[in-house]
């Protein structure tokens, strides 16, 4: 599996989701610029965490204008993986591939911790590795996390299974002191409605090797590159 | 022509920068500010003296990038521009 990492100017987690993948899984994975437009060698693309184009005007809206992005959305229509963290998650809203959007955090900080998030649906090409309500303790650091969609767009949500992680305890219990961002209903991860596009806000790729507190994220990336 | 573009975030949606603001105001002393709210304000300046093409494109603006339809609204003043 051939992965490609997308750098927008202003990513800052490009460096991170190479070394998860090249270094730590041993995954063919290299950077790609995002004036490129020829994805076609690739089996899967990230959207890797950042400021990309300095967060001007919302997170994420500048980027999906770049000419990488029309390439990715074909990419994703074709049914192969795309993995948006953190602000590659912000792209992916804004972009449309998927549904709400991320707003300021509820408190107005910027969240930079490990939390944990309980997985929802383990039924997912991202997540077939882990057990359905397994809790994960992931790293966060945005501004910008906290999840909205309108009544009917949660409801699309629940019937189709589409939210993947949820903000929880370290025992997996919902509550809102858990809950980093005051995202709607303690959502962490959304996937579209396909099944092969995944956005989160934590970062999998930050939780690689115990040295570094967790490495829980591992679990994401075997599930998609195995 | 100029356009001045106010974006806002839709009715209901949690404003927290407009919580803290209003707070803040209540400090202040100004105890019958409520609901304040904390939108953007674009200017711009657009080549062309056709109102209605201007109106059209200003629209077709917010929508593709100005403003995010899922959590908020916009509204805009077009005026003559004298440069």
């Amino acid at each position: 599996m051939k992965v490609a990492v997308v750098v927008f100017p202003g990513s800052n987690c490009d460096h991170d989701m190479l070394y998860a993948l090249k270094h730590v899984l041993r995954k063919d994975a290299e950077f790609i610029w995002h004036q490129d437009a020829d994805l076609t060698s690739y089996d899967m693309i990230a959207l890797p965490g950042g400021f990309s184009y300095g967060d001007y005007l919302r997170a994420g809206a500048i980027a999906r204008f770049s000419s990488i992005m029309r390439e990715v959305r074909n990419f994703a229509g074709r049914g192969k993986p795309v993995l948006g963290v953190c602000n590659g998650f912000q792209i992916l809203t804004e972009c449309g591939l998927l549904p709400g959007a991320l707003m300021r955090n509820e408190n107005l900080r910027f969240a930079c911790k490990h939390i944990y998030i309980r997985t929802e649906n383990a039924s997912t090409q991202f997540t077939r590795t882990l057990k359905p309500g397994q809790v994960l303790k992931i790293p966060i650091a945005h501004g910008e996390g906290n999840y909205y969609i309108d009544d009917d767009g949660l409801r699309k949500l629940y019937d189709n299974q589409q939210i993947v992680f949820k903000y929880c305890s370290p025992e997996g219990n919902l509550h809102d002191q858990f809950n980093p961002n005051g995202s709607l209903d303690h959502i962490a991860g959304i996937i579209n409605e396909k099944g092969n596009v995944l956005g989160m806000m934590p970062h999998p790729e930050r939780a690689m090797e115990l040295l570094l507190g967790s490495d829980d994220g591992q679990y994401i990336f075997k599930s998609i590159c195995s | 022509m100029k356009a001045v573009i106010k974006v806002s975030l839709k009715k209901g949606i949690l404003d927290p920068q407009g919580k803290t603001v209003n707070n803040a105001l209540h400090h202040l002393g100004f105890n019958t500010f409520r609901n304040v709210r904390i939108g953007k304000l674009i200017e711009l300046h657009i080549n062309g003296k056709n109102k209605e093409e201007a109106a059209q494109k200003i629209e077709d603006a917010c929508k593709k990038l100005l403003a995010n339809p899922v959590i908020e609204d916009f509204t805009y003043e077009l005026f003559e521009d004298k440069d």
